[in-house]
């Protein structure tokens, strides 16, 4: 594998609960990421699965530094961006953009799509203004709209083409990684199938590294090389998309997969369901050891003393003390 | 006889950009027990199909142009409104797809599950609570004695739809309707919520009817499944013979579509261009803009659902002259 583009090592994110009203006191703390380490190769699409509050969009925030980080680092091409100063986050952050989930919300209502596209050009000087509308139709086109629409404004536009233009936004600097947090799970399944299609094209021809975040295990299978899943702020298992998915080996990655309805009458009729008990434990008290013992069916009292390490089993790494044991 | 019956429905918005034509000539029959899936994209009219049914069109703007909806002999369009009354919220009960809005936040939720059994007078205050705390135990929530007086926002996603589900099965109806009621959902708790309502149905005997914009859902639940486009039913069959062998181009794009059916890294099929403007006139077929094996006639004429096997109807013209 090539050099890594991004880096992640031992990352977290804690967010502190105050309460009172003067005199505000510390009563406890959200481990929203607490000890991430992965990479990022060039190139490379990451799919990064979990439930909701498991600290998936907590981690992207992160890595753009959107969110300050609370232990370890991010490094992007090496330089670490918690050491940065503003002027030189700036300039790095160009390499690293972000797609969000929903194109209702992430759009200026009051822009035409023309300004959205033109802002992060003429605000890091990649062209005056004269230049704006031929490289703004350029980056129209490379995602399938057409530069006529340039002057409209994003109601006038539907869920799919809205992605569309987020994703143009994203584009505009010739980033190098691009963080797309749930970008297709609002959208229609015709719809979804154009942006994933259009995703892969985009990272096919410009080289680009893509961490591609989503709940929904179909679709990362279907876009990405690696997938790590999450639960309750920590990696759990990471490798391979396709072996991971299709032969998973942390007991939560195959309760993950196993509850995904699967659209085959016949399949749907034999397939083994591994239904968890209850719901995700809050980030705030995380239960002891491994956070995932109270559901796990495999659970030994070995597994309430210590979060384990990933280590590699079966072509990846695993987060369970008892691989092999079930 | 079915249990349900809906014949020829129509449901209009009447808006300043136009008449919008949500719902356009749909008719289904439902049988006693049964699990029929409805599924569409968003705006196929899959939601209105069943907000009409259960009268919670907003009016105006919509109005029902025309149809009937015949619940076991009453016509739910066109009796009295205290006959609807009495069948709404206890002989047909219905969920919906967020469990976070759709419950009261002011009121504990004892108070909202006991409420359909006061209003229908089918029970006093005591009885109701004692049927409440049982309902909140076959949903599967623990301890219900203490958290029935708990507040909506006391409790999880999946928790607050498992009390939606108590909510609207108190009354034992025969008709379940749920609109896209694990969407808002994790899988996990997805996996949790579809089971319960399967395991209720077989202890109930109830019909259910399942929106949802999710094939794989359907293939699981469902005995019989109907796909919506543009307000109308395009292909209506017994669920596995829609998996098998769907015969409309637009289930068969649908399919297509769907990331888990394709082998990793191909190019997935995409359907061109985007569902119609139900606010205008469509000529023909709906779907003609964007099918593959469209011909110049099919703008030109309309198609109706005819069958293609017993119990398996599609709206194709290609497809019943035996073209496609």
């Amino acid at each position: 594998m090539s050099e890594p583009i991004l880096e992640l090592r031992d990352v977290r994110t804690h967010f502190p609960i105050r309460q009172g009203f003067l005199f505000k006191r510390q009563v406890g703390t959200v481990k929203a990421v607490d000890g991430v380490t992965l990479s990022l190769a060039r190139g490379e699409v990451l799919g990064l699965v979990g439930e909701s509050g498991c600290g998936k969009s907590t981690l992207a925030r992160t890595i753009l530094q959107l969110l300050p980080t609370t232990g370890g680092s991010v490094l992007l091409s090496g330089r670490n961006l918690g050491e940065c100063e503003a002027g030189e986050l700036k300039q790095l952050r160009r390499d690293l953009q972000m797609v969000f989930q929903d194109p209702y919300a992430s759009l200026n209502p009051r822009m035409t799509v023309f300004a959205t596209l033109a802002e992060p050009l003429l605000t890091h000087g990649v062209c005056d203004r004269g230049e704006a509308t031929r490289h703004v139709s350029e980056l129209m086109e490379r995602v399938g709209l057409a530069p006529r629409f340039m002057q409209k404004y994003p109601h006038e536009f539907s869920g799919g083409q809205r992605q569309r233009i987020a994703i143009a936004r994203a584009l505009a600097l010739r980033p190098r990684i691009i963080i797309a947090d749930e970008p297709v799970s609002a959208l229609d399944v015709s719809i979804q199938a154009q942006i994933l299609n259009l995703l892969a094209k985009l990272v096919r021809d410009m080289g680009l590294s893509l961490v591609f975040i989503a709940h929904d295990l179909s679709v990362v299978k279907h876009i990405s090389d690696r997938v790590a899943v999450m639960y309750l702020g920590r990696i759990v298992e990471i490798g391979d998309a396709r072996s991971v998915i299709d032969a998973p080996q942390h007991p939560y990655t195959r309760a993950l997969v196993s509850a995904i309805p699967r659209p085959d009458p016949e399949v749907e009729r034999t397939r083994q369901r591994i239904v968890l008990p209850g719901d995700p434990p809050s980030p705030i008290n995380p239960p002891s050891g491994c956070t995932f013992h109270p559901r796990c069916p495999y659970a030994v009292d070995s597994c309430k003393a210590a979060f384990p390490e990933l280590r590699a089993a079966a072509g990846r790494e695993v987060a369970c003390s008892r691989i092999g044991a079930f | 006889m079915s249990l349900l019956s809906v014949n020829d429905l129509r449901t209009y918005f009447h808006t300043r950009n136009g008449v919008y034509r949500a719902v356009d000539g749909v008719s289904f029959a439902l049988d006693r027990g049964e699990t029929l899936g409805i599924v569409g994209e968003s705006g196929s009219g899959k939601s209105v199909t069943c907000y009409s049914i259960m009268g919670l069109i907003p009016t105006p703007p919509g109005r029902i142009e025309s149809g009937a909806a015949i619940f076991d002999g009453t016509d739910l369009l066109r009796c009295r409104p205290a006959e609807a009354r009495a069948i709404r919220g206890k002989r047909i009960a219905m969920i919906f797809q967020d469990p976070m809005t759709s419950l009261n936040p002011y009121l504990r939720i004892s108070e909202q599950l006991i409420e359909p059994l006061l209003i229908h007078g089918l029970a006093d205050r005591k009885e109701a609570l004692r049927r409440a705390r049982e309902m909140l135990e076959a949903v599967g929530i623990n301890d219900a004695a203490k958290r029935i007086h708990y507040y909506p926002h006391e409790f999880s996603g999946g928790m607050r739809q498992r009390v939606m589900i108590a909510m609207a099965l108190i009354t034992r109806p025969e008709l379940l309707i749920a609109d896209e009621p694990t969407t808002a959902l994790d899988v996990t708790v997805q996996a949790q919520i579809l089971d319960l309502i399967r395991r209720l149905q077989r202890e109930y005997g109830m019909a259910v009817i399942f929106i949802t914009h999710d094939l794989g859902v359907v293939s699981g639940l469902c005995d019989r499944v109907q796909v919506m486009y543009a307000g109308r039913i395009v292909e209506t069959a017994s669920t596995r013979a829609l998996f098998r062998t769907p015969r409309h181009p637009y289930t068969r794009a649908l399919q297509q579509s769907i990331p888990s059916l394709q082998p990793k890294g191909s190019e997935l099929y995409t359907i061109p261009g985007m569902p119609p403007d139900l606010s205008k006139p469509i000529a023909g077929c709906a779907f003609a803009a964007r099918c593959a094996a469209a011909v110049p006639g099919c703008a030109q004429r309309d198609p109706a659902l005819a069958e293609v096997s017993p119990g398996h109807a599609q709206a194709c013209l290609r497809v019943a002259a035996g073209e496609l």
